[in-house]
Parts: structure tokens; sequence; C-alpha cells
């Protein structure tokens, strides 16, 4: 086996920031080479000097045994390096085929439609891809989209293709049908460099793994030599996870009830389309659903931030459609946006200031019309001791904090307040081991207090570990329950995709 | 590049101050060839100004005169900074501040100096504040751009000022120039040491402290900052951003109308053309250099007293245009813009830099 790729004590930093301390790892021809590690690890920075986007500041990149310096993405295309992004690079209202070609170096003003045409079928055929030439993009599903990225690089003929995430955006059965494909692009000797976090992904297709750790490589590891707690520790390192347990009850109490509940977007399609749902009290209740699928329109409704087009949402037996309504309840509903940083804080104030966000009217914090600055400052140690917070000097503004400690403070004023109802949206996206499974077991505790979660998150395995039940939603729809300790992958991953249950839930 | 980004880093403050001093300095460089250009040496024309604006008691108290509506506007469209609300229709909320308080002056019949005073105020007030309004609420509402109707507002106000004074308001007496009658001394501001100075500036430095405890103490205050900063996440919070929007501009607009009222009743006595020689673009230039702070404000509208006064001097000496003040003025927001920008900009690029 010949190393197609080396990569030597490459280093990056940006002002202030060190990206990249000192990655080195390499990449054999016919292999899948995965690279894990947390977010903030420099996985995409490395990727992006791989594809020629940044110039690393020390190191050396050398493609087979060549020594070589990329000046442009053009290089490292050049030299066979393709790169399947997170957002796919496709224009919607044009048709497979004109995506494709639009893709291509060197292809003739007169060019002979048939045989261009012909090539790409011979590809679709071989990987078997369901793929039809004349469909426009925007029809295609997620998966197909991916499909077409991954054409547009062996039409090219990339001999090294890096795969970000590809995973995040498809269900199960798509994955898997993207492994099958990645496997046999493999055995053709094509080397996939492979970026994932998912631990059950990467011990499915990788031939050798490489844990990256604050822009360090810090182990390279051949299959059989790993499995997921060696990799687990390797890449948590002396970080400490905290424990949880959780107990089960659930009781029959509804605390929440969705009744065909329609909203729709800006461009007036609907994102909520007679979706109902029924939340019991002290439940974790997961939301399964491929991006995407109207997730995030729900949490919205709910946190009041989109009003409603039909339907009912109802409180015990109050109705709180009615977006007034709503807004008096909200206290009782908190929430963890999806997006941290735009919706989730006041960028360029305190954290004395973002932890009284939702409760800044509230008597203790004021003294008739005064702020009671005092008071607020006291709340702001208890909970920056309470939740661990690393804050910085005091007054510093939030924006300069990790973000993990942005999403200890906004749980830490979330759930102060005891609220009846979470909503979390992705609540350990992008965080690092130790922070996500802090999350999970602030959101564990909550349950043990009687407070009701509607947590939406994208990893399976964290919503099979975590929730009471798991609703499953596609396309603005509920497709239904199951039981997170009786369901299957697949099942989960069939209604993922639109297909009822016969007799689950 | 990298070098500047560090100093931020480490001191922000250093930077947000040097900032608005830098940029008077390098305008105050650049207008230097403006008066080489028209023959002037610039080293006499800036010590002329400040001799002229500071080196004698009718002097200073010429530039707080010029003082006192600058800060009422800029008091006025800072608040709405705060908020990220562009207001730049100050000089129309002047002109319907001013008109409401010499409704009152001349044909409410009261008679008592203290209600005259609170009712022209309070008239200045509603005027300028409903004014400003109209977009609050438009754009509360319908998002509809509050740049864009604040700065054609301006027009309607101006235009709408000149009418009265051309037509129903003109002053029989008054040998057909466009100007009211003189008000009476019930609605007459107290006056100073023989000068022009009166109580509008008291009033206007009373505005200031209220200003600023309302927005750096309150409760009102601390939503309106938390709006300013991210508006989606105060919508999370549960805060009414629309109603708070409208709220702002109007008591961004009534604050400049005080403006209107503190120079009718102060200084010229009657409402007349130009009542206003734009004191409310010149607003907008100090809420920016003032960083929307409302002791800033106080401190950058004495300095552009100081020019406006200064600015006088050099006319009757060098015969200097009047655009000169106004040149050096745009001189001194284009840099801060600039500045601005460039703070920005590096901010973004340690973001990405984070974010790879």
């Amino acid at each position: 086996m010949s190393d197609i790729l080396h990569i030597e004590n490459i280093r990056k930093t940006f002002p202030g920031v060190i990206a990249l301390d000192d990655v080195s790892f390499s990449v054999a021809q016919g292999e899948i080479h995965t690279l894990l590690g947390e977010n903030g690890a420099g996985k995409s920075t490395l990727m992006n000097v791989l594809t020629g986007l940044y110039h690393p500041d020390r190191g050396h990149i050398r493609i087979a045994g060549e020594q070589i310096h990329f000046t442009s993405p053009r290089d490292s295309l050049a030299c066979g390096i393709g790169m399947v992004h997170q957002h796919f690079m496709l224009v919607p209202a044009h048709s497979v085929f004109e995506n494709i070609l639009l893709a291509l170096d060197k292809v003739p003003n007169f060019y002979s439609r048939k045989t261009y045409q012909a090539k790409i079928q011979k590809l679709i055929d071989e990987f078997d891809l369901d793929l039809d030439l004349d469909t426009p993009v925007w029809k295609l599903s997620i998966g197909a989209q991916q499909w077409i990225e991954l054409i547009k690089l062996l039409m090219r003929d990339c001999q090294l293709l890096i795969l970000d995430e590809p995973t995040a955006v498809l269900t199960p059965q798509e994955s898997e049908r993207l492994f099958n494909v990645l496997r046999k692009l493999r055995k053709q000797g094509k080397s996939i460099i492979f970026i994932s976090h998912k631990m059950r992904e990467v011990m499915e297709v990788s031939d050798r793994v490489t844990i990256l750790k604050k822009g360090r490589s810090i182990a390279t590891r051949t299959r059989g030599d790993f499995d997921e707690s060696i990799l687990a520790s390797l890449m948590i390192g002396k970080d400490k996870i905290p424990q949880w347990q959780k107990t089960l009850q659930m009781s029959d109490e509804i605390v929440l009830d969705i009744q065909k509940l329609s909203v729709r977007n800006d461009r007036g399609l609907s994102d909520l389309d007679a979706f109902n749902l029924q939340l019991k009290k002290g439940e974790i209740l997961g939301i399964a659903g491929v991006a995407g699928n109207g997730q995030k329109a729900l949490a919205e409704v709910l946190t009041g931030l989109k009003n409603t087009n039909q339907g009912r949402i109802l409180a015990g037996q109050k109705d709180i459609t009615n977006s007034n309504a709503r807004y008096s309840y909200i206290a009782g509903i908190a929430h963890i946006p999806e997006d941290r940083k735009t919706i989730g804080i006041a960028p360029d104030m305190s954290v004395d200031e973002n932890l009284i966000m939702k409760s800044f009217k509230s008597g203790s914090f004021r003294n008739w019309i005064f702020q009671n600055k005092r008071a607020i400052r006291r709340n702001a140690e208890e909970k920056i001791e309470q939740f661990a917070i690393k804050s910085g000097p005091d007054g510093t503004p939030l924006r300069y904090l990790s973000g993990g400690n942005i999403q200890k403070v906004i749980i830490a004023r979330e759930l102060s307040e005891h609220p009846a109802v979470l909503v979390a949206l992705y609540p350990t996206r992008g965080l690092d081991i130790g922070s996500a499974g802090y999350v999970h077991k602030v959101i564990a505790d909550g349950a043990d207090r009687g407070m009701s979660t509607i947590l939406i998150a994208e990893d399976l395995d964290e919503l099979l570990k975590l929730s009471d039940r798991i609703a499953v939603m596609f396309r603005g729809q509920l497709v239904g329950y199951v039981d997170p300790r009786k369901t299957t992958r697949e099942e989960i991953g069939l209604m993922m995709s639109g297909e009822t249950p016969g007799d689950s839930a | 590049m990298k070098l500047v980004i560090e100093r931020r880093e480490i001191s922000s403050a250093l930077l947000r101050f040097s900032a608005p001093v830098a940029s008077i300095g390098i305008a105050l460089f650049v207008a230097g060839f403006l008066l080489l250009a028209s023959g002037v040496s610039p080293l006499a024309a800036y010590r002329e100004i400040i001799i002229e604006a500071l080196g004698s008691v009718y002097g200073l108290s010429e530039t707080l005169v010029k003082t006192t509506p600058l800060i009422f506007a800029g008091l006025g469209v800072s608040l709405a900074f705060r908020m990220q609300i562009w207001n730049i229709g100050a000089e129309g909320q002047i002109y319907v501040g001013a008109m409401g308080a010499t409704w009152v002056a001349l044909f409410s019949g009261i008679q008592n100096h203290w209600m005259m005073m609170v009712a022209m105020f309070f008239a200045a007030f509603f005027c300028g504040g409903l004014w400003a309004g109209v977009a609050g609420f438009l754009r509360a509402r319908w998002q509809v751009n509050e740049v864009i109707v604040t700065l054609l507002m301006n027009y309607i106000a101006i235009l709408w000022v000149d009418y009265l004074i051309y037509g129903p308001w003109k002053d029989p007496k008054g040998f057909n120039f466009p100007l009211t009658a003189q008000f009476s001394d019930t609605a007459r501001l107290a006056e100073y040491f023989n000068t022009r100075m009166h109580s509008g500036f008291f009033l206007a430095l009373f505005c200031a402290l209220v200003l600023y405890l309302f927005i750096e103490r309150t409760v009102w205050g601390y939503e309106i900052k938390v709006i300013g900063s991210n508006q989606k996440a105060a919508q999370y919070a549960g805060m009414n951003t629309g109603l708070a929007i409208f709220f702002v501009l109007f008591l961004s607009g009534a604050i400049a109308g005080i403006a209107g009222f503190s120079e009718v009743a102060g200084l010229q006595h009657r409402l007349q053309h130009g009542i206003s020689p734009g004191y409310g673009y010149t607003a907008i230039i100090i809420a920016w250099l003032a960083k929307r702070s409302a002791i800033g404000v106080v401190i950058v509208s004495f300095l552009m007293g100081v020019l406006l006064v200064g600015g006088d001097s050099l006319q009757l000496l060098w015969q200097l245009p009047v655009a000169f003040v106004y040149a050096f003025q745009g001189l001194i927001l284009f840099f801060l813009l600039a500045s601005d920008f460039f703070i920005i900009y590096r901010v973004k690029l340690i973001k990405g830099g984070a974010h790879a």
C-alpha cells in the first residue's frame, strides 16, 4: 500500500487562534481514512489547507511522494483532490446533467451531449445510484444531491475524495447506501478522507482513524486496533464527562397538546402541515427527522418566534395558539435555540446581563423602574459558579466566550426559572464531548424535577439514549411515535423517510 | 493587520476611545488642505476658532447657545442608534417641535409663565414624538425602512413650517418677512449674564442625565440594549420588539422636538425660516462620535458648538464660506465611519479564524 497523501507537521494560525498546531497523517491508496475530532479540533481548517483555500504557516504536504504547494483550490483539484462540502454547490433550477457539466474542466464549446451523458450514466450504473440526468436538482432528495457532488468529483478523476460530515443530512438508510458507494470506490483504488464525529459510522467504514484534538493529531489507529471506547477516550483525553442517570418517569398528564398545527414559511411553503404532538409531564420527547423537515418551525412556534396559520396549541387546558397568549406563557417555556450566537444571546452584552434576559422584569432584579445591579451581579456569580461558566473578566461581552460557555450561559438562564417545558433544538451541536455530556445531564436532571423536554437532535444515538419517547417528523408532519427501548435504527430510519410504521408506538 | 487585531482584543476600550479622537485629528489635517487652498493658514484658522469660541465670556456663551439644540438632537438620535434604529430625521423633528411650541405660545392664551413653559414643552415633545412615531409605526408594523421615512419627513416638516410662516402664521406687523409674531414674555425662557444663553442649556444637561439613567439603569433601557444587540434574542426573551421600536422612535423624535422648543422659547422668540441650520444632521455625527452614550453626546455637542461659533468668525475674518464648517463635519464623520469599518472588518477576520 503506497501513500497517496502525506501530511507533515502542519501548523496554521489565525490572529489570536492556533487552529492547527501540529498535524501529521497519511492516506494510503485505496483506504478510507477517518478524521475524528470534536468541533473546533481543526478538522475544517485542515481540509481547507488540503483543498488549497488556506496556506499552512509551516509543514509539508506531499502527494504521491512529491512535495507540493497549493495556491488555490484549482491546484488541489488538478492534483486529484476533491471535496464534498457539507453545503452542496449545486444550481437548483438546473438539471443533474447541467450541474455535473458545470463542474467539469475543458468542456468544448460545442460538446457532444451524448458522450458526456454516456460517461455520467456509466458512473451512475457502476455505483448503482438511481439518478435521472434530466431531473432538475431541486426535485431531488438531499441524499440524491449528494450523489451529484460525488459524481462531479469522479468525472474529474479525483483520486482522493474528502467528505465533510456527509451523513449529517442523511437518513440511516441513505447513509448505508453512501457507505456502500465508498467501499466500491475503495475497491477501485480511490482514497477517501471521511470526516465525522458519529462513532457508529466511524467504526463501520474506517480502515484507519486519525484523532484530532485541539489542533494536534494525537493518534492514528488501524482497524482492529480501535473500538468505540478507545476512540472516545482518545478524543476526550483528560476531559471529564459528567455522569448522569435517567429514571423513567412519565405520567399521563399532557402538558402540551399540539393539534393540527400548520405553519407556512416566508416562501409560502408549509413548514408544519397538520402537525400533531403530545408532550407528557416529566418526559423527554425526542424528535427525530432529517434536518429541514419542520423541526425548526416547531421550536419557533412554541417559543413565540413564529405565528401559526392553522391549528391549536394547548398548554394544559389553556389555549396558547394566539401569539399574545403565548407571549405571556413563554416564561414557562424554556428554549435552547439552534443557533446560539444569532438567536440565543445579546452578543455585545455581559454575562450578567445575558443571564437575566428572560427574568429582567421580575421583582428580584429591579427596584421600581430601575435595575437592581447588585442582585443581577449576585445572580451571575451564583450561576457562573453553579454551571462552571468560564466567563472572563467582569463585563466581558458574551461574544468573546467559547461556544460551550455560551451554551452554558443560555442553559443557566433558561433553566433557572424552573420551566415547565424545555424546547431544545440541537442543543449539543458544535459542543465538545464534555460540554455535550453536561447538557444531557442538565436535561435529564430537569426531567427528574418534572420538566418536560422536547429534544430535537440529529444524532439518533443521542435521541435513543436520552428520550422517553421519540416522535418522528417528515415534511412537517408527525409520522409516529416509537419507544426508544424497543425500536430499531432501521425502523426510525424508515419513518424519517416518510413511511408510516406498521403497528409500533 | 495582525497587530491591530491583537491590540483590539487586549484593549478594545482604548481603541473605542481613540477611533473618534483619531478621526477628528485626521479630519483637521485634511481640512487644513481645504484652508490652504483658500489661502488661509490652517494653524491660524484653528487658533482663531479656539479663541473665538472659548476665549471670551461672549464667545463661550455663544458656544453654549449652539451646543444646546445639538445636545437635544444628539440625545434623540443616539437613543435610537442604541437600538440599531437609524433616526436621521432629527432636523424635521426639531421643526415640528418648534411648530408645536409656537402654536402654544401664540394661540393658547395661557397667562402663567410656568404653565406656558410646561405646555410649550409638551407640545414640542409630542409633535416631535409623533412625527418620528410615524416612522416607528411603519417600521414596527410593516418593516418599512425607517431611514427613508425619517429622512423624507424632514422635507415635509421644513416645508410645512415654511407654509405656516409665509401664510397663516405670518406676523401682520412683520413687513411681510416670513416670521411669526414675537412671543410674549410668558413664553420666553430665562436668559443669563446679559448674553443669549438661556435655560434651555440646563434643560439639555438635565435631559442628558435622565437619558443616561434611563438607558444604563432602568429596565426599559436594558430592553432597548438587548433589542439593539440582537433583536431575535429579544423576541425569544418575550420582549415585544415592535412596541419597543415604536416607543424608542417616538422618544427619540420627542427629545429632538424639545430642541425646537428650546430654540423658539429661548433664542428666537418666534418661529421663522431656517430655525435650525442643520442641527438635526449634525446630531447624526454627534451620536456616532459619542458612541451613542448620553454623556458623550454632551461633550461632542460642545465640540461641535465650538466649531460652529469658530466657523462664524472664519467667515468674518477670511470670508470663508459656512460650507467649510459643514465640510469639516462631513470629514469627521467620513473618517469615523472608515475607522468603524476597519474595526468591524478586523473582527470578522478573527471570527473566520476561530470558526475554521
